[in-house]
């Protein structure tokens, strides 16, 4: 295996890792952090397979991850936070260690699902989907587990980590115009559920979304 | 310029309907400019759309394709003899009803009246597309535009919640049947994908399919038509709908309904199987029967009147099944005979139920109330709307010499010949079904003396009927056209046939006009002179010169002396007016004889009541037994589904969490 390859594979470890610690993790600033570390992960995983591939859209990729999930996103998301004034711990809707057990079986499902996929594929990063795929489950576990806005939407932002992991891993990433556009809806999403947060907890004093189960049509 | 053909000349028409509709909407509260200026130009269009089929009726069939609907998928049109009997029924009720219209819409009533003219005009042009539709999907959007721009239409007073609720049940029923329609459409495509009428002929269904497309078709329809037992939006969509609305509803938007199982039975199915002309019938006789006996007992004049469009429905449903029977035992001529009385019977339909439902729009004008018992006498105060409606309620009686007649005549007839078929249950079935219709047939006789008797005779019921006062010009305009198209079908049954032939022969091959032509104009006699034969003109004439000479003998060999008194006192001192027959009373007899068929809730007066009095109330069994049902299975399904959706963010994304490894799952390669 060559230097490049172990090196995919080591940052695709690490963007696991830091999902599973996403998942455990209780502080909002903290889970902010980790989403910032996840997203450099990706952007230099991103840029091994660019440079060893040199498939030129690839770097183009990798700047634009850096700049939106590395130091743009993790930015709003502070200071919404500071603005908003949440800085207290999040009490998940179920205990942290039963998350844990719940997404290593999704780990398990993931490898298991990913594999006859990724022994089609013939890029050198294949061996990373299996990986993806469970990012991708662990984030949409965060989102359930999560009672608060914000972490949910750090949950949401997590699994379009995983996604382009997995779009990368799997066929040398999207065409550029088909990321840009993501890259977009991602901004565009953040900054709405910004404006919504503050919404939200005008009107019901709290960002507990379970306030929310009051919208329901009697 | 290059030569119009008439399917351009149509589309001109169409365009020139929805251009007018279009120009209401420019000046909504402008009524003297809509209702004096449009309306007429609408009329103007709807008789030269009249004219252009009639021109047409017996030339090849043309087809258009228009540029316009999704890419790739445009719109075909064409225009066969079997569309042509149907547009010039459209054009020529549609020329009454407009000029009537002229002369109605008030402002303060309802809607602005821009918007009207623009529902109205929507509503004729879409008519008059489904009946040029060449492909399902044509069909389906003019379908649907006819359905939406006639909702609008019912719900013009949409502050009354009733009015909303008959308007809302207009609409489910009539999308109910869209589906109905579009899974028929879909069957006949085989599987083939092309959803062009061309396309379906071509298809040779096995009979499986074929009977599927038949009795998805058979529903679709009569939910637009009124069948049973889809027919309870009917009675109540006509009283609330504006009366010029009622008549366009009733005498030709149900005639597309007729027109759709026509296309779809004997065009687009391609095969026929004798079954199919039972259940029409069944279908049509239970329904037939259910609409006069309602009709008969109702006391509002526009519910009645709704009923009794039932009832013809059902006739030409009957009529329908007749002509698939014939049609598959292959005794072509007989089941040309059945086919022109039921295209016979659409346009006289189209004629005296338009001119009634006008009728009643002119005395809700002049007296402010639908309930027949609170009007009585109003010939003296309104002579034109009574002696007009005298002519449709005699056409839909079936007497002659008016048009319901011949239709009704010519059914009969067809009936006779059915111990001809070869099939020893019909045989015995058939017969049986000619004496419902013939009881049908007395039965709206029966409705029809109440109608006009408790409207237009005897005593005013109420002193505020004093103040009456007969229809504007506009209105009488209207109601003359349709009351002379009523006699024209009436006295000219040769004529007529000689241009519906064309259709009835596109159909089966066969048709009448031979045997019709060899008796001249002015005898009918559909299969041959020594079995049955019928002069229309000649019955005309003895009736009129019998009423002089009856009248002029009892002057002169009684005593010559005239005497007024009120009228239907029968001799007694003290018969005032509201000791006349109510609408009540006079079905009694009826409701009594039939009493299981009705759902009634009676109050009697006893001894011991400080007010006493009498009130009957008679529901639809319908009602009980299949919709509420049905409603609150709905109900119950949906409460159940509704626990799905518990409001929890959190447990939303947890269904799409296990729906997505679920899939993940079972997708794997």
């Amino acid at each position: 295996m060559s230097l490049s390859a172990q090196l995919i594979n080591l940052f695709a470890a690490v963007i696991l890792l830091l999902a599973f610690a996403m998942l455990a993790q209780r502080r909002v600033l903290t889970l902010i952090n980790l989403f910032a570390l996840q997203g450099l992960t990706l952007a230099l995983s991103t840029l091994v397979v660019a440079f060893t591939t040199g498939q030129a859209h690839l770097y183009g990729s990798a700047a634009l991850t850096l700049v939106l999930k590395a130091v743009l996103l993790p930015w709003i998301l502070h200071r919404l936070v500071r603005r908003l004034e949440v800085k207290w711990d999040v009490e998940p809707l179920i205990k942290v260690p039963t998350t844990m057990l719940v997404g290593i079986v999704l780990v398990i499902i993931s490898f298991n699902v990913a594999l006859p996929i990724s022994q089609l594929s013939s890029t050198i990063s294949r061996g990373t989907l299996g990986i993806a795929l469970a990012s991708v489950m662990l984030a949409f576990l965060m989102m359930i587990t999560r009672s608060k806005a914000i972490p949910q939407v750090v949950g949401f932002l997590a699994m379009e980590n995983g996604l382009f992991l997995a779009a990368t891993s799997a066929t040398y990433g999207m065409p550029m115009v088909v990321e840009l556009g993501i890259a977009l809806d991602v901004l565009v999403g953040v900054i709405i559920l910004g404006v919504f947060f503050f919404q939200i907890r005008d009107q019901f004093d709290s960002l507990d979304i379970r306030h929310l189960e009051r919208l329901k049509e009697k | 310029m290059p030569d119009l053909l008439p399917i351009d000349l149509l589309l001109i028409a169409a365009c020139a309907w929805l251009a007018i509709g279009f120009a209401g909407i420019f000046a909504p509260r402008n009524l003297r400019f809509i209702s004096k200026i449009l309306f007429p130009l609408g009329a103007f269009v709807a008789v030269l759309a009249g004219l252009t089929s009639l021109t047409f009726l017996g030339g090849a069939t043309e087809t258009a394709v228009l540029l316009i609907g999704l890419p790739d998928l445009p719109f075909h049109l064409r225009l066969d003899n079997l569309s042509a009997v149907f547009v010039l029924l459209l054009g020529f009720a549609s020329a009454g009803i407009s000029v009537f219209a002229a002369g109605y819409f008030r402002q303060g009533e309802g809607a602005a009246p821009g918007l009207m003219c623009l529902q109205y005009h929507v509503f004729l042009a879409s008519m008059l597309l489904v009946l040029l539709a060449d492909d399902a999907y044509a069909f389906m959007v003019a379908w649907e535009g006819m359905a939406l721009s006639s909702f609008f239409l019912v719900t013009t007073q949409h502050r009354q919640a009733e009015i909303r609720r008959a308007g809302y049940l207009y609409l489910l029923i009539a999308h109910v049947g869209a589906i109905g329609i579009l899974l028929s459409f879909g069957v006949m495509t085989a599987g083939s994908g092309d959803y062009s009428f061309a396309g379906m002929r071509a298809q040779a269904l096995p009979p499986f399919w074929g009977s599927a497309a038949f009795l998805l078709a058979l529903f679709g329809f009569g939910a637009k038509a009124g069948l049973l037992p889809v027919h309870v939006w009917l009675p109540e969509a006509h009283p609330a709908a504006p009366s010029p609305v009622s008549a366009m509803m009733s005498g030709v938007m149900l005639k597309t309904a007729i027109y759709g199982l026509l296309r779809v039975s004997f065009d687009l199915v391609g095969t026929s199987i004798w079954w199919w002309g039972v259940v029409a019938m069944v279908v049509g006789l239970a329904t037939a029967v259910f609409g006069v006996l309602y009709s008969t007992v109702q006391s509002d004049m526009k519910r009645l009147l709704a009923y009794s469009s039932i009832e013809n429905i059902g006739l030409l449903a009957v009529a329908l099944g007749l002509t698939l029977i014939f049609h598959a035992y292959r005794m072509e001529a007989l089941a040309a005979l059945a086919m022109t009385a039921l295209l016979y019977h659409c346009l006289a339909h189209a004629g005296f139920k338009s001119l009634l439902f006008l009728c009643t729009g002119s005395v809700l004008h002049a007296t402010k109330e639908r309930s027949l018992g609170k009007l009585g006498g109003l010939i003296h105060r309104m002579p034109w709307v009574a002696w007009l409606a005298l002519a449709g309620v005699i056409a839909s009686a079936g007497l002659p010499p008016l048009s319901g007649f011949v239709s009704e005549w010519l059914l009969l007839q067809a009936f006779l010949f059915s111990p001809g078929l070869p099939h020893s249950w019909l045989n015995m079935i058939v017969p049986v079904a000619a004496a419902v219709v013939a009881l049908v047939a007395a039965l709206a006789g029966f409705a029809m003396v109440k109608f006009y008797g408790i409207v237009f005779l005897g005593q005013m019921r109420e002193p505020a009927l004093k103040e009456a006062h007969d229809a504007g010009p506009w209105e009488r305009a209207g109601l003359l056209w349709l009351a002379a198209l009523t006699l024209a079908l009436g006295v000219l049954p040769s004529t007529v046939i000689g241009f519906i032939d064309a259709a009835t022969t596109q159909l089966l091959g066969t048709g009448l006009a031979d045997q019709v032509r060899e008796h001249g104009w002015w005898m009918l006699a559909p299969i041959s002179a020594e079995r049955a034969s019928y002069q229309p003109l000649v019955f005309l004439v003895t009736i009129v010169i019998a009423g002089l000479v009856g009248r002029a003998l009892v002057r002169r060999l009684y005593h010559g002396r005239g005497r007024r008194s009120a009228a239907w006192d029968c001799g007694y001192v003290f018969q005032g007016p509201r000791a006349q027959d109510t609408a009540e009373g006079f079905s009694q007899p009826i409701r009594r004889i039939f009493e299981p068929m009705f759902r009634m809730e009676r109050h009697f007066p006893t001894i011991r009541d400080e007010q006493p009095y009498y009130s009957v109330k008679v529901e639809d069994h319908f009602w009980h037994w299949l919709y509420l049902p049905l409603a609150r299975l709905t109900n119950a399904v949906s409460a159940l589904v509704t626990r799905l959706q518990g409001g929890r963010i959190a447990i939303y994304l947890l269904y799409s969490f296990l729906t997505l490894i679920v899939l993940l799952l079972v997708a794997r390669p």
